[in-house]
């Protein structure tokens, strides 16, 4: 993957501060997330690795600091137009449309790539047929056939078990076919096999010549995290307390006594 | 040949010559790019193949087993969900003079080493990463596998070990050879003979290791002719293939029958999808075993339990008729005008909607075979219409000697033999078969062999009889026969399908074999069980929670009194558990074809057999659980049992 890392990081936030009131979620935090690999971001309850997320997505605008994508300043853009430009996400607590299908969940999360307009729908002819056929073979092929969900494309999302929304979840992300995908605790509440599929896909997307998006993670399964991870970033009050290889965050004394300190961290899971 | 045989190669004669190669090039000789022979559903669409597609495929894979090596004889394995692919590697090996073994696609790793050392398999056929990973991790056990062949690209991107081809490139390579000598695959076809090996099959076998069972093309394809000449099948028809190709009954249809008719075979997209798919295809022949009709009509029993009133008293009303009609046609009375009519109601307003869900709208002869089925499902669904036939047969007569014929079933029985097939029972009581299908033995076992072929005819281990109709009744397996405390014998699956005909039960163990009195072991169907509880607001975390629940003991002591009925006092279930876990075929307990096997299941939790013929009310188990990985673990649990108090008197 090395021809993938470029001298300038992919996603470089700067010294970002931000605040709720006179709480301080995230103070002075600086990542930077190399092309092509997948980033972790872990830390205890409350460390701000999901306000970091959604600072990242445009949710929310730090007070201060800066954040850059692919070299241009996204700090004071709205969200979907962070989405335009390739980040995507998936959320902890999912924010599926519950009365519709799988299939159109995911059309929704195509809907920035089509670009024609009511009229030529009406007719449905040229540019726009050509350009349906395209969306739904991309849909087909690459998302439904990936995260193999063909039994459910036309269940209502509300009738599925958690474990298949989240699943979802990640595949409306993907119809954006972003280039950095923000993952926010996706093995959470899911039974072992579930994780093992969960974790495929993402080491999928990842490394899958036809993706290759760079992943931003933040999950409390240090078992998957040590396993998937290129990098893992350490958060605790705010701050960031280290970064480095899976192998040295396991052997930083601060990650120890801050946050991996009970020796059964390793245990969540398995 | 009978008259009117629209069979696409009911014209060739099964000589010495003939082959199932050659009938396949027959067929796409006729029909080249002009009819569809496969589908499959891929991304979402039902994407066609047509008949000369079929035969190039099989071409490049045959020549590219040859650019590998393979000598006539030689062994070729294959293992995945039913694709196109997997028919093309079956029928490419046998174009290449080689024999294809099938194995079943959740063989455990132990069991996969086995046959493949056992057949001498050299090439092993696998879809995807999955297949992969198991034969790479039993390669050391393997010496004689050379090459590992994957069609299905996901998730292989790492794997770079050398014994790892991919489809693509074996097809590359038989292309390459077939430009080079463009005349080497007719004459490699036409060097087969008609007694040439064609498969060899591992039988599940309910009571040992699995043996292995020689089929030539000359059994295969006098099977396929001498069931298409009782019920003949339209090139037009549509077959859905989703059994796994390790069953004979599979090779029955996608083979056999396939290349001699020529209808399309239509594989779904995953097996997940498998009923989705069938309902959109609407197939007009269909073979199962019993547990696929048991599904359906468990299927239509949860959704009728959910249904508003109007639908479910319409439903009722129904089905009261078709049985009522169902009941007449059994007894060959006829139906009166009347009935005729309010069944043409029932059709209109129940049934034909009924049988679109079940994908059974357009079909001609359901059967089912390869285990026992009751008579509840066999009466359910003849009561919708469909005309649910059963056929009888083992893996070494290629699958079938006796078949039910429309208007003659009866559901106690399996029918009359199909042509050109004998049948006799033996003094102490057992089926043997003569036919031109009967195999030519068990591969590398002369003891057994000798045992199950004696001139010709083949000793089948059922126990059976002829009825007064000249139709077969089957007992069981001598093996699974039970003598009662009245001295009777009693097939104890003739009470167990009764148990299963309750949506709640999934599974059922009926022990008795020289007991004072039967009791039995139930697996509750965790689904339907499950949204029952949740309905009666039921608290369970797990199936072994929710079996254990006093309701559900009383809710399965329900269905246990309601197949009491009607039973000989000696024959009545007495206490029942019910069980901690499903049956599973990765613990031993089922055959991979879902059978039970009792004798294993006995000696692995004589426990509770004990404590069910002792005053207890507890038993405690201590048992492991494998899982498809071969992981293990452990459970410890106390089971209770449970009384029936029964009325006295019959």
């Amino acid at each position: 993957m090395a021809e993938y890392r470029q001298a300038q990081p992919m996603l470089s936030v700067q010294n970002i501060h931000m605040f709720f009131g006179r709480i301080s979620a995230l103070s002075g935090v600086s990542i930077d997330v190399e092309a092509g690999g997948i980033h972790s971001i872990i830390g205890p309850n409350g460390a701000g690795k999901t306000v970091m997320l959604n600072c990242i997505n445009g949710l929310y605008h730090p007070q201060q600091g800066a954040i850059s994508f692919e070299s241009r300043n996204i700090s004071g853009l709205k969200p979907h137009v962070r989405a335009e430009q390739g980040i995507a996400r998936t959320f902890q607590k999912l924010e599926l449309f519950r009365g519709m299908t799988v299939l159109d969940n995911i059309r929704l999360g195509r809907h920035i790539h089509l670009k024609s307009g009511i009229l030529g729908g009406v007719w449905y002819f040229g540019k726009t047929a050509e350009e349906e056929v395209k969306a739904r073979e991309f849909i087909e092929e690459e998302i439904i056939d990936l995260l193999e969900i063909e039994h459910i494309r036309n269940k209502t999302v509300a009738m599925l078990p958690y474990g298949l929304q989240k699943r979802v979840e990640l595949g409306r992300a993907l119809a954006l076919n972003p280039k950095l995908l923000l993952l926010d605790e996706p093995l959470a509440g899911l039974n072992l096999e579930e994780v093992e599929d969960m974790a495929r896909f993402i080491l999928d997307i990842n490394e899958e010549e036809r993706w290759q998006i760079t992943c931003i993670l933040v999950e409390h399964d240090m078992g998957v995290v040590m396993d998937i991870s290129d990098r893992v970033s350490v958060l605790n009050f705010g701050c960031k307390i280290a970064e480095g290889t899976p192998q040295e965050i396991q052997s930083n004394p601060d990650v120890i006594k801050a946050y991996l300190g009970e020796e059964d961290m390793y245990a969540t899971r398995r | 040949m009978p008259q009117g045989d629209k069979a696409t190669n009911a014209h060739l004669d099964i000589t010495e010559d003939l082959t199932l190669p050659k009938m396949l090039i027959a067929a796409a000789r006729r029909f080249g790019d002009n009819k569809v022979a496969l589908r499959e559903k891929e991304y979402g669409v039902w994407r066609p193949i047509t008949w000369k597609q079929y035969l190039d495929n099989v071409r490049y894979i045959a020549l590219g087993l040859i650019d590998l090596g393979l000598k006539r004889g030689d062994k070729v394995a294959m293992i995945g969900d039913n694709r196109p692919e997997g028919l093309w590697a079956e029928m490419g090996t046998l174009c290449a003079g080689g024999v294809a073994v099938w194995l079943f696609q959740d063989c455990l790793l132990d069991e996969v080493a086995y046959i493949i050392n056992h057949s001498d398999t050299r090439f092993l056929f696998g879809e995807g990463q999955e297949e992969a990973d198991k034969a790479l991790s039993i390669r050391e056990k393997c010496p004689q596998l050379e090459r590992i062949v994957w069609d299905d690209p996901k998730g292989m991107r790492t794997y770079d070990d050398p014994v790892l081809l991919s489809m693509k490139k074996l097809i590359e390579a038989g292309k390459e050879l077939d430009r080079k000598d463009p005349g080497l695959f007719d004459r490699m076809v036409a060097e087969g003979r008609a007694k040439d090996v064609a498969l060899l099959f591992y039988t599940s076998g309910t009571t040992a290791l699995p043996k292995g069972v020689l089929l030539s093309h000359y059994n295969m394809m006098t099977m396929g002719a001498d069931l298409m000449a009782v019920d003949p099948c339209d090139p037009a028809d549509d077959f859905v293939s989703y059994l796994p190709f390790a069953w004979i009954g599979e090779q029955m249809m996608s083979i056999s029958c396939g290349l001699r008719v020529g209808y399309t075979i239509n594989f779904p997209e995953e097996p997940e999808t498998n009923q989705e798919n069938i309902r959109e295809i609407a197939p007009h022949v269909m073979f199962a075993p019993p547990r696929m009709y048991e599904q359906m009509t468990r299927n239509v029993q949860v959704k009728h339990l959910d249904a508003t009133w109007i639908k479910r008293t319409l439903f009722n009303l129904a089905m009261k008729i078709g049985y009522y009609a169902a009941d007449l046609k059994f007894e060959k009375k006829s139906v009166p005008f009347y009935i005729s009519i309010t069944q043409w109601l029932a059709y209109i307003t129940v049934f034909k909607k009924l049988r679109d869900h079940l994908g059974l709208v357009n079909i001609r002869n359901a059967y089912t075979g390869g285990a026992a089925m009751g008579p509840d499902h066999f009466r359910f669904f003849h009561a919708m219409g469909v005309n649910l036939k059963q056929i009888y047969g083992q893996t070494e007569i290629a699958g079938i000697s006796v078949l039910h014929r429309n208007g003659d079933v009866k559901f106690d029985t399996v029918g009359t033999p199909i042509p050109n097939t004998e049948i006799k029972i033996t003094e102490d009581g057992e089926i043997i078969s003569r036919s031109p299908s009967v195999f030519l033995g068990y591969y590398k076992n002369p003891e057994a062999t000798a045992k199950s072929l004696r001139d010709g005819w083949l000793y089948s281990g059922d126990k059976g009889f002829i009825d007064d109709d000249g139709h077969l009744v089957v007992f069981d397996r001598t093996a699974d026969v039970m003598t009662l405390s009245d001295q009777s014998i009693f097939a104890p699956q003739y009470l167990e399908t009764r148990l299963k005909f309750s949506p709640y039960i999934k599974d059922a163990w009926v022990i008795g074999h020289q007991k004072p009195y039967m009791t039995a072991a139930v697996c509750i169907d965790y689904a339907v069980v499950g949204k029952w509880a949740d309905e009666k607001k039921l608290n369970y975390t797990s199936y072994h929670e929710l079996s254990q629940k006093r309701e559900v003991y009383d809710l399965v002591e329900k269905q246990i009194r309601e197949a009491n009925k009607g039973l000989k006092p000696a024959a009545r279930i007495h206490k029942f558990v019910n069980m901690f876990k499903e049956f599973d075929a990765d613990d031993e307990e089922l055959t991979r074809t879902r059978k039970l096997r009792r004798a294993f299941v006995e000696n692995r939790y004589r426990d509770i057999v004990q404590a069910l013929y002792e005053d207890r009310d507890t038993v405690h188990m201590d048992t492991k659980i494998t899982y498809e990985d071969g992981r293990t673990t452990h459970i410890k649990t106390d089971l209770h049992i449970q009384k029936i108090m029964l009325e006295e008197g019959r």
